[in-house]
């Protein structure tokens, strides 16, 4: 096991706008590292300079010990890739689609027609073969993407926001599919998400937000991170309940539209302590484990799905969008 | 030899998509008739006094033109799907994959040029209705010279959508670039009896050289003479009609192979 992804000081800039600001990073081969942030938090700029889409304005990136830049044939050979938005030709059938993925990364043709068919399989697509991919689901056309980015057998599988869109039992599919192809191949697979359950899989998470990494860490040590269990409550004068809990336990307990919250190590034993002798009149409590959500709320102070914040997501993708436009090119 | 295969697959993908999408095989005769049978006919017998008494024989003039109309259409549209494929998401599965740009600009011109071909010899049954004969070796020569033809205006339509980053844009295009280059070259008239302003025009559209070649086979040496183009005295022979298209494609193709290079 050695490290296949080196990632140090990447900085990448449209205009003034800095999408992605002095990340580094590392991943080690056959590991699920998960790359978690807000819409416009720089996610996909990264894994456009990783899959030499982009080049970055300064830094450097490693993969597969290849540099980005200056190998991008060896990088490109050696990375697998299911992008955010539907890369399909849908005119063509699902094994017209994987025969123009084996011509262009050059799969010798005796090989490549039981790979295609190991694929499909493993995508539960075999029997669809022949279907144009304009009459599949959206699963399956997701489906399809997996396998091909599998095709020719990358050491590291990018998957950027492989279930967006998706209902939730095909993205368990989904997932059950890419967890068993990791047992199997060993391959690294580094994964974007803005899904907080589906970033629980991974090993390691990067937790990523105006373009700057600001945790990484195992997921159990990122939600330790938020130090005890989550207690909510609901009660009938919330400024008496706050003011009550903070003289009687030295804790400063915070408000939303959900009601009062606040941690506190081993919530069960907490909770009936609390409730016996609560003055401000109890309505509801409860009591959860910290999820990736707090962790994130925690370490931003606003939520990762946070729409309030949108207009300025909104602004900066706008910002991205014409910046590239700007360059006039492809990229 | 990687770059190679990279070539036929994405030649071979336009090719199989062209065959697929068989709804516009057909749709593709619609402006080539209405042109040669009704536009031609209706010019035909209302300046020319009618067709085939010993007079000027306007469809037949024409019909040269129209099939290098069909050709200059169907090129630069197979050189802009790359607009497509930008809209669609497929660019993207090409740029990442370990095959040079060059390759993939290859590729994308020579199945546009394939098809535009095609659509070209497509045009062939309007040989009776045009009062035209030709030989097999002049069908075969002038298949040759449709392929450069196409060629060369794939590589422009290459270019333009290197620049260009929608399905907006593309209408322009087709306003701004296409219909101008068929309007003004030699498919609809002759030079001789332009004014200066506008044949002068004419000369500087690589497609009137394109059409030129094409009309030389098509109506002979002979009766092709009236219609040549006149450049520095010189009447241009076919050779030196397509040594001047390929001069022009190999320009665009340059430039829309260093456009497909240049990242980000």
């Amino acid at each position: 096991m050695g490290t296949i992804i080196e990632v140090e000081h990447l900085v990448k800039k449209f205009g003034d706008l800095i999408a992605v600001d002095d990340v580094s990073l590392k991943v080690e081969e056959g590991e699920i590292f998960g790359f978690l942030g807000p819409n416009g938090a720089g996610k996909t700029t990264t894994i456009n300079i990783l899959c030499t889409l982009m080049k970055p304005t300064s830094g450097r990136a490693l993969l597969n010990g290849f540099d980005v830049v200056r190998q991008p044939n060896q990088v490109r050979r050696s990375l697998g890739l299911v992008f955010q938005d539907p890369s399909l030709d849908i005119k063509l059938s699902a094994l017209q689609n994987l025969e123009f993925h084996s011509g262009v990364y050059n799969i010798p043709r005796s090989v490549s027609r039981k790979r295609i068919e190991e694929v499909l399989k493993i995508v539960d697509l075999w029997d669809r073969r022949n279907g144009v991919v304009q009459n599949f689901s959206g699963g399956m056309r997701r489906r399809l993407e997996i396998g091909r980015g599998l095709l020719h057998y990358p050491k590291v599988l990018f998957l950027d926001e492989p279930t967006l869109g998706l209902d939730p039992q095909t993205r368990f599919h989904i997932w059950q599919y890419i967890l068993e192809l990791r047992k199997r191949e060993n391959i690294t697979v580094f994964l974007t998400t803005h899904y907080m359950d589906e970033a629980t899989v991974a090993d390691r998470i990067a937790i990523i937000d105006n373009g700057k990494i600001i945790a990484l860490d195992t997921p159990d040590a990122l939600k330790r991170m938020v130090g005890g269990d989550i207690v909510t409550l609901k009660a009938e004068n919330a400024e008496a309940a706050v003011a009550e809990i903070r003289e009687n336990y030295n804790i400063e307990a915070q408000r939303d539209s959900e009601g009062i919250f606040f941690e506190v190590q081993n919530g069960e034993e907490f909770i009936p302590m609390l409730a016996n002798n609560f003055k401000s009149g109890l309505q509801s409590i409860s009591v959860r484990r910290p999820t990736l959500d707090d962790v994130f709320m925690k370490l931003t102070g606003h939520e990762i799905r946070d729409e309030a914040g949108g207009v300025a997501v909104m602004k900066k993708q706008w910002a991205m969008r014409s910046a590239r436009g700007g360059g006039g090119r492809f990229h | 030899m990687n770059n190679l295969r990279g070539v036929y697959i994405i030649w071979y993908r336009d090719l199989l998509r062209f065959w697929r999408d068989r709804a516009r095989l057909i749709t593709s005769f619609a402006m080539p008739f209405l042109f040669l049978v009704i536009f031609g006919t209706g010019i035909a017998s209302s300046v020319f006094g009618g067709v085939g008494d010993g007079g000027f024989d306007y469809i037949k003039f024409m019909y040269p033109g129209i099939i290098g109309m069909v050709v200059l259409f169907t090129s630069i549209m197979t050189g802009v799907s790359v607009v497509w494929d930008r809209e669609f998401g497929f660019l993207k599965e090409v740029l990442v994959a370990p095959i040079s740009r060059t390759s993939v600009a290859m590729g994308k011109a020579l199945g546009g040029a394939t098809i535009a071909t095609i659509q070209g010899i497509f045009m062939l049954v309007f040989i009776p209705f045009a009062h035209v004969s030709l030989s097999v070796g002049g069908a075969f020569l002038l298949i040759a010279l449709m392929f450069i033809f196409a060629l060369s205006l794939t590589s422009m339509g290459l270019l333009i959508a290197s620049r260009i980053k929608s399905m907006e844009a593309f209408q322009v295009v087709v306003q701004m670039i296409l219909f101008p280059l068929f309007f003004v070259s030699t498919a609809m008239f002759p030079t001789q009896f332009l004014p200066s302003w506008l044949g002068t025009a004419v000369k500087f559209n690589p497609v009137s050289y394109g059409i030129d070649a094409l009309r030389q086979v098509v109506l002979g040496a002979q009766e092709s003479a009236l219609f040549g183009i006149n450049l520095f005295g010189y009447t241009t022979s076919i050779a030196a009609d397509i040594g001047l298209v390929a001069l022009f494609g190999l320009i665009m193709g340059t430039l829309a192979v260093r456009s497909f290079h240049t990242t980000e």
